[in-house]
């Protein structure tokens, strides 16, 4: 009894680092000194699909941008590991580099500069970090025109400043597009269906599902159920108050939908 | 009699007590400038008479002129009396024997550019042998203008094979007495470049002075005189991205252009001389009159420059539209950082009619770096429908820098159409997250957002230049975030 109970945690404890794409333990974040994570904690499997879903300010976005190691947000307890690497440890291109990529919210406007030449350096950059030769012109060009399909882009975007001028579906569309292009092993989505109508939600829901593998694990930040009628997530996470507050299936996310978040966060504080 | 009359009454008496002693054959003079040196100077050259005498009269003036103060620069009073006039150019032997005798960092800069050893030789000013790949090149080079018709050689050479050109054009569009550092260039220049196309000659390659920085020891007080004739064509590059060594710390250069009817002038500069340390300690002074004039109708004049090194600029490049339905394009990347100085801008003088200019302007600031653009929009009387666009565009990096906009319009014909814009923004810490997020290092990521801000500049550069010039803007930059 003794032998088996102690050799337990020994046991397991390789089989759960490499259950894990993602672990996220007892997280707590300030911007400019306001808590805005409690203590979050979150894993994420090799691929997974996790939906979280919270009121306007609970920190869904902050999660997202610690993930990706976004300056302005303190760390004050917790960790974050990602594969076998301390993931708050690391600059954002090695993140990056590794694997870990976001679909911004709101994808930033870099007048003058291409598309194309983006990402382009991005990954060779990752390809460079990884030991592998860089592609060359024409390799590169064929990757772009088959990723472009998938998000129904037209390749004059390429050749565009990144995101100026573009209107708020086709930023989100190139947000899929460069996640299409450096394939990474962690997708943070934040937001990307919001502002989009019906026909574009479409577009971007099917590329994402195109990505879906099973060693590719996906976090989708989103207000509305209706994203999730197209990309159908694995588990649902509520974050409210700076914490997951409840988990569940897909089931989850249709009873916010029908009851708002106002019961879950009412019950949280009740049984609190 | 007023008292600036008086002095050069009593500084002539003077030198005609002391008389015309300096020794002819001398290799350098002593600090100082008076009448002898430039009478020195001038018959070292051997030059026509008529220049001596428009070199005194140019320093006649000068001595009558005050320092220009309304530039947002700031540096200690320069001595000009402290100042070598005249210095051959160095001997073998006291050149650096090899690459090992230069300063490292030096050449850690060529090697980032990608510049090959044996223009880094000629860059650092390392003896070389007679034997010199650019030589050839120059050759070929001088083979093809010949045919073509172009004249391309230095100054004093013009003046020697070519007087009547000379003659015709020298001081035509920045008169001796412009302003007190044209004045002094105009009395002690040594030497500078002469470009003269024919009628009707497209130019068969780009000009650059690079191709002679193993030829000419342009000194400090360059003067380069170009000359488009009628429906010619030529693109001059002036300058090299690689920073070039220079002892002197003052450089007063003069430019003139000029373009016929139908003819056509494209000017590049990549100006990256010695910056000084952090903190600017012997940096380069740069204070250069440039100008052209568009002097026939249709006639095109169009400024390019990328202005990285210096401790202090101070330039503006103009043009005087004075033919019917000319135009006039500046292009300019200024770039400060650490204590760099820059006050630099175009002005633009609509005289005939439908005149148009163009003014695109892109300052960078980093560091504790001062960038300042001032320009001049001025519509005479005659210029009907006159047009303008202006836009300048401040890019800050930090908060120590500074960027400023001094937008100057004269308009006296009410059918002009002027119009300006001017932003200024910081580098955006979303911009260099988002770049960094998809896998750039901070440095690439500025290099690329930095470039994009001068997109529109760099466009107008020749291909080979324009890569250059990126190169040379990352580095310029590096250190300058985090
Ligand atoms: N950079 C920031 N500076 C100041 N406050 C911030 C910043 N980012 C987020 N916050 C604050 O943190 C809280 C959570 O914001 P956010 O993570 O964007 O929420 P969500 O994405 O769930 O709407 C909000 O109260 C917001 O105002
Ligand atoms: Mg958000």
């Amino acid at each position: 009894m003794t032998a088996w109970s102690s050799a337990l945690p020994e046991f397991n404890a390789p089989i759960f680092f490499e259950n894990n794409m993602l672990k996220i333990s007892d997280l707590k974040v300030t911007v400019d000194g306001k808590a805005i994570l409690n203590g979050l904690n979150l894993e994420v499997g090799p691929g997974e699909v996790h939906a979280i879903m919270g009121p306007n300010g609970s920190g869904k976005s902050t999660l997202a941008n610690v993930i990706a190691g976004r300056d302005g947000y303190e760390v004050t307890d917790g960790s974050v590991a990602f594969m076998e690497n301390d993931l708050l440890e690391m600059a954002p291109e090695e993140r990056a580099h590794e694997g870990v990529f976001l679909a911004f919210q709101y994808p930033v406007e870099i007048p003058g500069v291409a598309n194309i030449a983006l990402l382009k350096e991005g990954l060779n950059a990752a390809r460079r970090h990884r030991g592998e030769k860089e592609l060359d012109a024409l390799d590169f060009l064929k990757l772009v025109r088959e990723k472009l399909k998938l998000v129904e882009m037209k390749e004059e975007f390429l050749y565009r400043s990144v995101n100026e001028g573009f209107s708020g579906g086709e930023k989100k569309r190139n947000e899929i597009f460069q996640m299409a292009m450096l394939e990474p092993r962690l997708a943070v989505l934040d937001e990307t269906d919001s502002g989009l109508d019906i026909d574009a939600l479409k577009i971007v829901a099917g590329g994402v599902n195109a990505l879906r593998s099973e060693d590719r694990s996906v976090i989708l930040v989103t207000h509305y159920q209706r994203l999730l009628d197209y990309i159908v997530p694995d588990y649902v996470h509520v974050l409210a108050g700076g914490r997951i507050v409840r988990s569940g299936d897909k089931g989850l996310a249709l009873d916010l939908e029908a009851r708002g978040y106002g019961w879950i966060e009412a019950g949280d504080s009740a049984t609190a | 009699m007023n008292t600036a009359v008086k002095e050069l009454g009593e500084l002539v008496g003077r030198e005609y007590k002391e008389g015309f002693v300096t020794d002819i054959e001398a290799e350098t003079l002593p600090p100082g400038l008076d009448e002898s040196v430039i009478r020195f100077l001038s018959a070292k050259k051997s030059e026509p008479d008529f220049i001596l005498e428009w070199r005194l009269e140019a320093f006649r003036r000068w001595q009558q002129m005050d320092k220009p103060e309304w530039a947002h620069v700031h540096h200690d009073p320069i001595d000009f009396q402290a100042i070598s006039y005249y210095s051959a150019p160095k001997r073998d032997e006291d050149r650096p024997k090899s690459l090992d005798e230069v300063d490292p960092k030096l050449i850690e800069t060529y090697n980032k550019l990608g510049i090959p050893l044996e223009e880094q030789k000629a860059l650092a000013g390392v003896a070389v042998d007679a034997v010199f790949d650019s030589v050839s090149v120059t050759t070929t080079f001088k083979d093809k203008l010949a045919e073509a018709g172009v004249i391309f050689c230095p100054l004093s050479e013009a003046m020697a094979n070519h007087p009547e050109l000379v003659r015709e054009y020298l001081g035509s569009v920045v008169p001796a007495s412009d302003n007190f550092y044209a004045a002094l260039n105009s009395a002690v220049f040594t030497e500078g470049s002469f470009v003269y196309v024919p009628k009707g000659v497209r130019c068969p390659m780009e000009l650059s002075t690079y191709f002679r920085i193993n030829a000419l020891n342009t000194g400090q007080f360059e003067r380069t005189l170009i000359i488009a004739d009628e429906g010619s064509y030529v693109s001059y590059l002036e300058g090299c991205t690689a920073p070039m060594r220079d002892e002197n710390q003052l450089h007063a250069a003069v430019v003139e252009l000029v373009a016929m009817k139908d003819a056509e002038i494209k000017y590049s500069t990549v100006q990256n001389w010695y910056p000084g340390d952090e903190d600017g300690r012997g940096g380069i002074y740069n204070f250069v009159t440039k100008r052209g004039a568009c002097r026939g109708d249709n006639a095109k004049i169009s400024w390019t420059q990328v202005e990285t090194g210096s401790a202090i600029t101070w330039k503006y490049p103009s043009v005087l539209l004075e033919g019917d339905h000319s135009i006039g394009e500046f292009y300019s990347v200024a770039l400060t950082n650490n204590c760099q100085q820059a006050d630099t801008g175009t002005k633009m003088v609509h005289i005939g009619e439908n005149t148009s200019s163009t003014i695109i302007s892109k300052g960078i600031s980093a560091g504790r770096g001062q960038n300042a653009y001032r320009g001049l929009v001025k519509v005479l009387k005659g210029a009907k429908g006159a047009r303008n666009y202006s836009q300048c565009d401040s890019l800050l990096m930090g908060d120590r820098c500074g960027a400023h906009t001094f937008p100057y319009v004269e308009v006296k014909n009410p059918t002009a159409t002027i119009e300006h814009e001017a932003t200024t923004s910081k580098i955006g810490e979303d911009q260099l997250f988002y770049c960094r997020q998809r896998g750039l290092s901070e440095e690439d990521a500025v290099s690329m957002i930095v470039n994009g801000f001068c997109k529109e500049v760099f466009r107008e550069l020749p291909m080979e230049f324009a890569v250059e010039a990126q190169k040379l803007l990352g580095i310029s930059l590096e250190g300058a975030v985090g």
